[in-house]
């Protein structure tokens, strides 16, 4: 079978993210990384393709995103994607969750995957939506927030946490299946693998390449639009301690419990 | 506006979910301000009372959906699609929690339609509705507006509240005819509860316990304080994931939601999907050792430092100042 793998180049944890008043899109400047989400999510394949219960031919990294995503792509090979696939276009920019997950459905159209695979939620803004609405454009049946994932009779059994509890699913083929942080512990790429990866196999393609409606992505193609940004409802900032010496600490911590009666 | 149609979702016992009945509420609200009227959507053999007992938070109808199973989002979808197109629904609502968000974002596919998520709040301006969704860790709101009908909104976790009063819903049942991919997943065992059995929403103090305590038996650390201030032990969903302790215990998106008179967060981050489940706790402290943890933006009193050190010595002076 053939998995493909979305990934998202996000900002970096540590750089404080803003939004550019002008075009009242993220600010996207500044130092990148792969989502950690996605990196659950290679992981997650590798250890299909590796457990044997179903033959993996190949594990293909996708994204959607501008030039310096490639880097994105890089580490997802390096993490040990076979090759990756990287839908760029200048009509793509200012899609919403609706146009993105359309131009996403076909792009990866375009590679027929028997398992779609992607973190449950990207750093920088759309949380737990892409994976279902990818799978309802494509056609497949889909679970997000999969914390286990098993391959019996070709066909995955699923676990997840929902309203109620913990949730077992079985999911025919193909799917798309969204991945909780809680499935693995991704492995760390090794330095032979890093070195390599800009010479896995990497096709470039824009909307053209992959049957995209030009009107359906972009600002064009989004049915939603940030009309404003306020601050958030003011909250009295809290006091900070900085632990120097325990004790002291402990002291201050007791003094403030006290003062409230929670002792 | 011509209505807004929430899915309200139930349990095997036909318990309908409090953020279900919020989002009713909200959308009662909605519609009384814009025009237009709310709408439930239930699936599955629910009673005709159970339905009609819908309008007590503001449903002038129940739609139900027999034949469509609950607990599974892409059959909802089916329905909620039928629905929304047969009966010229303007906007879909729906309540805080995980399958809000799976049937909103299928939906958005399926009727090629504006979605937002994680909204606390929603507006009306000239008839229509804008969406308030807090971003980047919540430091702004976004007000997000729709270019066109129908627009969808997934609320965050207990953003309405479910106002009871009188009022009875008219129950109509619709049929639906599945799409072929939703019935390719099928649930083998829903609602399954792992670990101990633990009451954490009656207790007046909690120490919630998150990634920070580095392994399972960190919670050792967290029961010894707590059981000095005579209160319990909560968890963040990634160490409940990671089988550190019982799913009873675990506040946030999919667990529970609490609001005692003391939080205690040791080693938790303040991720959203955790905030979401404590932020209405009467005094928040958190102890961390990352300055830049979430969780001191909405702390009462952050301490920035090793808890393996702070907790034990925090435990002993409490027990000494008891006596």
């Amino acid at each position: 079978m053939k998995i493909c793998v979305l990934v998202k180049e996000v900002p970096d944890a540590a750089v404080q993210k803003r939004i550019d008043p002008g075009t009242m899109r993220l600010d996207r400047s500044g130092e990148k990384n792969l989502n950690p989400f996605d990196t659950h999510a290679i992981e997650a394949a590798m250890q299909i393709k590796e457990g044997g219960a179903i033959p993996v031919e190949e594990v293909i990294a996708v994204t959607m995103g501008p030039d310096s995503a490639v880097r994105a792509l890089h580490k997802a090979v390096a993490l040990g994607a076979d090759r990756s696939v990287h839908l760029s276009d200048d009509a793509l920019a200012g899609s919403d969750v609706c146009a993105t997950g359309y131009a996403l459905a076909k792009v990866l159209e375009s590679e027929s995957p028997d398992l779609v695979l992607l973190g449950q939620q990207s750093d920088d803004g759309e949380c737990y939506t892409i994976g279902a609405v990818v799978a309802d454009h494509l056609q497949m049946p889909s679970l997000t927030q999969v914390i286990k994932i098993d391959v019996e009779d070709g066909k995955l059994r699923c676990e997840r946490q929902a309203e109620y509890g913990y949730d077992t699913v079985q999911v025919e083929l193909p799917a798309v299946i969204s991945v909780g942080d809680a499935i693995n512990e991704p492995r760390y790429p090794s330095l032979k693998a890093i070195m390599g990866a800009k010479k896995k196999q990497l096709d470039a393609k824009a909307n053209g390449d992959v049957g995209i409606d030009g009107g359906m992505v972009g600002e064009a193609g989004s049915k939603t639009a940030v009309l404003a940004l306020n601050p958030p409802p003011a909250k009295e900032a809290g006091e900070i301690i900085e632990d120097e010496d325990t004790n002291e600490t402990v002291e201050k911590i007791v003094a403030w419990l006290d003062e409230r009666k929670l002792i | 506006m011509a209505g807004i149609l929430v899915y309200a979702l139930h349990d095997d016992e036909g318990n309908f979910n409090k953020n279900s009945l919020g989002a009713i509420s909200e959308a009662a609200r909605l519609a009384g301000e814009a025009g237009g009227e709310a709408a439930a959507l239930v699936v599955g053999e629910v009673a005709d009372d159970a339905c009609a007992a819908l309008g007590k938070y503001g449903a002038a109808k129940a739609y139900r959906a027999k034949g469509v199973p609950e607990g599974l989002a892409q059959p909802i979808v089916d329905a909620m699609a039928k629905v929304m197109q047969d009966e010229g629904f303007s906007y879909a609502l729906f309540g805080g929690g995980l399958l809000g968000f799976e049937i909103g974002a299928g939906l958005t596919a399926r009727l090629n339609a504006g979605v937002t998520m994680e909204v606390t709040k929603v507006k009306v301006a000239d008839g229509k509705l804008v969406a308030e969704r807090p971003i980047l860790q919540d430091s702004q709101v976004a007000d997000v507006g729709y270019v066109a009908e129908p627009g969808i909104i997934i609320g965050r976790l207990n953003a309405f509240d479910a106002n009871e009063g009188d009022g009875s819903a008219d129950v109509v049942d619709v049929d639906v005819e599945l799409s072929p991919w939703s019935s390719k997943a099928t649930m083998v065992q829903r609602g399954e509860q792992r670990g101990a059995d633990v009451n954490i929403e009656d207790a007046e103090i909690l120490v919630g316990g998150g990634r920070g305590l580095g392994a399972a038996d960190g919670f050792g650390l967290c029961e010894e304080l707590a059981e000095s201030m005579g209160g319990a032990v909560a968890a963040t969903r990634a160490v409940v994931d990671a089988g550190w302790y019982p799913y009873a215990a675990q506040i946030g998106q999919t667990g529970k939601t609490v609001a005692p008179k003391l939080y205690l967060a040791a080693g938790i981050s303040g991720a959203i999907q955790h905030k979401v489940g404590m932020q209405n706790s009467e005094n928040i402290l958190a102890i961390n050792k990352d300055q830049n943890a979430p969780i001191f933006e909405f702390s009462d009193l952050g301490v920035v430092g090793d808890l393996h050190k702070i907790l034990p010595k925090l435990t002993q002076a409490i027990k000494a100042k008891k006596g």
